[in-house]
């Protein structure tokens, strides 16, 4: 096959992914995104099936038959965890503006630089041997599919740089990522087109595969059947079948482990399931999903794997390779071009997620904190305030950055890209034809792997310090380095082979991969123990040891109700305009959206209708706004650091200054104290509220209860009324003494009805105060008087002696003479009721008592019980029976005397011993009061 | 024969007077009590076989009086219960309590009187 053809369909794909990420860009521009989908979302994730599970699954299948299956097993069980675990990542992420690996684990250790610089760098260290896994597959596949042979000449040794497609390869997969990835710094770090692009790979690597899978099992074979018997039959491949010693449980074990980790910690996993989801409910959708797909693309590993070594046996042809160099071998351009079409697929979407996602913790992480932490070093002098210098006292002002930052920080995003390619490819040229490509991969993975005590330990233990976290870090790196990295290089040749077999100078502890003896476990498994071991035992004990010496730095990660923000405050004296943060905002986020959000963040707290005031001094609140802003577009690492050069954090206090905040603080609590008594009023007034509603309610009560006594008491005069009228209607033959009774018993109860409506109104108005009073001078003496002679001819009746006793000369008062008529008419034949039946007596006395004139009424009936004794007073309420069985009260004329003794200002009670008699007493001051005024009983 | 006998209970003299005239024209023996405690003790003493029993009355209530007969008495005791209050709770209450009857003052002489017809010419049921 030409090469030029492979090259123009390469070229061709490469323009198409190209296209469709341009299309995505757009359309986010345009504000329809294409990849608000939970669909794409999962898909997106399937940049973790790299060209190493088009070739190198297959590859290790033919090796240890399902000993590739570890590898995706990992994400398939940690898939089921993602539900909390990642969508707390997720949810973090978004609300600190956390757009990296990197950015994650110093923010989650009060923003450590160094601990952000030193994840970069493990890495950039970690990932450069898998991009040049990458590079070398589709140098390999591409020189395949050129020769038309299944065997490559490993002529890529020997082969001029120049000449060289894998370099080509590198540069116009930098192009790409450049493309796509640095247009513009965008404060979430989110490259739709990207992740539209590289959805779209996903689905071409799983078809590809899938179409090689099917042709090699229908179309070389005839189905899975054939597949399994031939295999059966043959030495080599029965062995497959069975697990070997290679493919021990602990070896599963920590390959299992191993992917769970790399499913998290991958830059480009972080980079496509945290930094550019767009909605966490599209996690719903992954979670299921992309085991899915994972199933889907290994389906045919082990039929390709079989039939490759039933084809080819295990001979010259690289079992990586199978895939390939079975359609070729049989003659298939077709389906060989479309498996290279999606391993180049897996190939490039994995390096430019990669790349993009080292870049910007490159730039973030490393290069601008470093820069920054330079020009603090250089430049000692303080920084001044005020717009005009304003420019100046701008962070990497020194280094003539005085213009954009945004455009430095991109600048050196594109850098790092074009240099990580070029590192991925200066690695494979120099050690690429060493270890098979899996190995490699494996080494990648622990090498990230090393990032989870320090992560998980973060999110579930409050205790872990950044110290802790950047001794296990080291430690783990160091193991890594020693016991997988440096064992690769042996095998390239780069180093003695005496490394590997006696240890460094001879010393058989420290062989590399049976480090202090322990042998038996292969070298990923071997790697990932002690490196582990050390990584988590020394961050859990230098964190223990140093938990009270290092300051509270905890900005919590977990999800839940409680939200601590950027902790560690700055210490001092804090002053900046507005002004300055302005310009700070404008560097990065570029002019029309910093004043924008500046411009609604003051808005919403002060007057609307005022002018800004951007010359004064910016709060905290909006400093670390603008700290969350920036730290989108460059990490939170550095944006504090710009953030707090620009705050003039290191000024010392001056003593007027100390007296202002003492001032504002009197100030304050002045207010609080304040606030509080206004409380407390509230408090009162609403208790006072509340007793009135109920005082109310009590009323409404009353009023209902008087309303039914009312109607009750019209009701039984009524009753007898009518029932005697029918009476008489009915029975006209009635005897006359018996009809005279039944007539007098009408009149009687007809005079009653009178009675009782008239008090009832007359109750009634008093109450209301309507009542026309006509207040003249009247003589008690006289009204006395004359109610005894209107109430002679009752107590004639009764039986009873009345006695009264009125000094000659009564000052006059000023009253309503008749209402002091009704009372003492009420009270007289009250007395005449109620005193003894026979040998009654009744006396009435006058005299005066301070500024009072008092009467006095005693009968001596007998008396009424204390607990009647309030009663009476109430409406309808009547004493006990005085057993007469004649003139029934009312039951209102006590409370109407109350009443109206009441409206003169006097006092109105009575005194009573049971058995004893009663007396009733009342006074009317000789002042003229007010009428209505509030006397008590 | 037996001849029926009424208990009429009200602290009101006049329509005791009034119930009394009607009862013994239709040809009842009667007795009369005034409060609550003279209404059980009458009650238990007279044997009635109807009682026209007044709800306000000093002592004891009607509702308590007749929540009594019927506890001592049974259903053997006709209850027609008197008020001047008609609300319709205390309606309730009173059937509820085991009252035959009920009749709102000022009463009709001839509805009354029927309904004693009814009460005394009916079987009676258990439970009321």
């Amino acid at each position: 096959m030409s090469g030029w053809l492979v090259v123009v369909i390469s070229g061709c794909y490469l323009g198409v992914l190209f296209a469709v990420a341009y299309w995505g860009d757009r359309r986010k521009d345009a504000g329809r995104s294409v990849i608000s989908n939970g669909t794409i979302y999962a898909l997106s994730l399937a940049v973790y099936a790299t060209s190493w599970t088009f070739y190198g699954s297959v590859g290790r299948a033919a090796d240890t038959g399902a000993g590739f299956l570890p590898i995706y097993l990992g994400p398939t069980i940690m898939a089921a965890f993602w539900w909390f675990l990642l969508r707390s990542m997720i949810r973090s992420s978004k609300r600190h503006r956390i757009t990296s690996l990197a950015d994650l684990v110093a923010h989650r250790y009060g923003n450590s630089a160094v601990l952000g610089g030193l994840v970069t760098v493990i890495a950039v260290i970690g990932i450069v041997p898998y991009i040049a896994l990458q590079l070398k597959a589709v140098s390999d596949t591409f020189a395949l599919l050129r020769s038309g042979a299944v065997t490559v000449s490993h002529e890529s040794a020997t082969t001029p740089v120049l000449q060289d497609t894998a370099l080509y390869v590198a540069l116009s997969l930098a192009a790409f990522t450049i493309l796509f990835g640095t247009r513009h710094l965008d404060a979430s770090e989110r490259h739709e087109g990207m992740v539209a692009a590289i959805a779209l790979e996903s689905c071409v690597k799983l078809v590809a595969f899938l179409a090689g899978g099917l042709y090699v099992t229908f179309g070389i074979f005839d189905g899975v059947g054939d597949l399994v018997n031939r295999a059966a039959s043959n030495a080599e491949t029965a062995a497959l079948f069975t697990l070997q010693p290679h493919t021990s449980y602990q070896s599963w074990f920590w390959l299992i482990v191993l992917s769970m980790f790399a499913i998290l910690f991958l830059p480009r996993q972080f980079q496509v399931a945290v930094v550019e989801n767009v909605d966490e409910r599209h996690l719903n959708t992954a979670i299921w999903l992309f085991p899915l797909y994972l199933l889907a693309i290994n389906l045919f590993v082990l039929p390709i794997a079989i039939g490759g070594l039933l084809v080819f046996g295990r001979g010259d042809v690289n079992p990586d390779t199978f895939v390939l160099a079975l359609p070729i071998a049989t003659d298939q351009p077709l389906i060989a071009l479309t498996v290279f079409v999606g391993g180049l697929s897996a190939a490039t979407g994995m390096v430019i997620v990669e790349t993009i996602a080292l870049a910007t913790m490159v730039s973030n992480s490393l290069v601008l904190p470093s820069l920054l932490w330079f020009e603090r070093r250089l430049s000692r002098t303080p920084v001044t305030s005020g717009p005009a210098a304003a420019g100046a006292g701008l962070p990497l002002a020194s280094f003539g950055y005085g213009g954009d930052l945004g455009r430095l920080t991109l600048r050196i995003r594109r850098t790092t890209i074009v240099g990580v390619l070029l590192l991925g490819y200066a690695y494979f040229r120099l050690a690429g034809e060493g270890p098979a490509l899996v190995a490699i991969g494996l080494v990648s993975f622990a090498a990230v792997a090393q990032f989870a005590p320090a992560i998980i330990g973060g999110l579930l233990w409050r205790g872990g310090t950044r110290n802790g976290a950047l001794v296990g870090l080291l430690a783990g790196f160091a193991v890594w380095t020693y016991t997988l990295l440096l064992p690769t290089f042996a095998r390239s040749g780069w180093l003695p082979e005496s490394f590997l077999v006696e240890g460094p100078w001879g010393v058989g502890l420290l062989r590399p991969e049976q480090l202090f003896g322990l042998h038996g476990m292969d070298d990923i498994s071997h790697g990932m123990f002690w490196s582990m071991l050390l990584n988590a035992g020394c961050y859990v004990v230098v964190s223990m040891i140093g938990r009270d010496r290092e300051p509270r730095h905890f900005a919590t990660l977990r999800v839940g109700t409680e939200l601590t923000g950027l902790d560690g405050e700055p210490a001092g004296l804090s002053r900046v305009s507005v002004d300055e943060l302005q310009i700070l905002l404008q560097r990065f986020l570029g002019t029309e959206a910093a004043k924008n959000v500046l411009e609604d963040y003051l808005r919403a707290r002060e007057n609307p209708n005022s002018p800004l005031a951007t010359s004064r001094v910016a709060d905290g609140e909006l400093v670390r706004q603008v700290e969350v802003l920036l730290s989108g577009a460059v990490g939170t690492t550095s944006a504090r650091v710009m953030v707090a050069s620009v705050v003039n954090e290191n000024e010392p206090l001056y003593v007027d200054e100390v007296m202002d905040i003492l001032d504002e603080a009197s100030q304050v609590l002045a207010y609080s104290r304040e606030l509080e008594r206004k409380s407390r009023e509230l408090e009162r007034a609403t208790a006072e509220l509340r007793e009135a509603n109920e005082r109310l309610q009590d009323l409404d009560r009353l009023k209902d209860e008087f309303v039914s006594s009312v109607s009750h008491e019209l009701r039984t005069p009524l009753t007898s009324i009518r029932a005697f009228s029918e009476i008489l209607r009915d029975n006209l033959d009635l005897p006359g003494a018996e009809r005279e009774k039944f007539l007098r018993i009408v009149v009687d109860e007809t005079e009653r009805l009178t009675r009782l409506i008239n008090q009832v109104l007359d109750m009634s108005k008093l109450a209301s105060g309507t009542v026309q009073w006509n207040i003249t001078d009247v003589d008690l003496g006289g009204v006395i008087q004359d109610s005894a002679t209107a109430c002679e001819q009752l107590f004639e009746q009764r039986g009873a002696q009345l006695t009264v006793s009125v000094p000659p000369c009564v000052p006059a008062i000023r009253a309503d003479r008749d209402r002091l008529v009704q009372v003492m008419l009420n009270l007289l034949s009250n007395a005449a009721k109620f005193c003894a039946p026979v040998d009654g007596q009744v006396s009435v006395t006058l005299c005066t008592e301070h500024d009072d004139l008092r009467v006095d009424v005693t009968d001596n009936g007998d008396g009424i019980p204390p607990t009647d004794q309030e009663r009476i007073f109430e409406r309808f309420q009547q004493g006990p029976r005085a057993g007469n069985g004649g003139d029934h009260g009312t039951g209102l004329g006590l409370p109407i005397s109350h009443e109206i003794i009441r409206h003169f200002g006097g006092r109105f009670w009575v005194q009573s011993t049971p058995r004893h008699g009663a007396t009733f007493s009342f006074t009317v001051p000789m002042q003229p009061i007010r009428a209505g005024r509030k006397a008590d009983v | 024969m037996k001849s029926t006998r009424v208990l009429i209970v009200d602290d009101e003299p006049n329509i005791v007077i009034s119930l009394e005239f009607l009862m013994k024209q239709q040809g009842y023996e009667t007795a009369t009590a005034a409060d609550g405690r003279a209404a059980l003790s009458e009650a238990d003493r007279f044997r009635p076989d109807l009682v026209l029993l007044d709800i306000t009355l000093p002592e004891l209530d009607g509702f308590q009086v007749c929540e009594q007969l019927r506890a001592e008495h049974g259903s053997d005791m006709g209850v027609i219960m008197l008020t001047a209050r008609g609300r319709e709770a205390e309606v309730a209450k009173g059937l509820a309590l085991g009252a035959d009857a009920y009749v709102t003052k000022p009463f009709s002489t001839r509805d009354l009187v029927d309904t004693v017809h009814k009460l005394l010419g009916t079987p009676r049921c258990s439970g009321g």
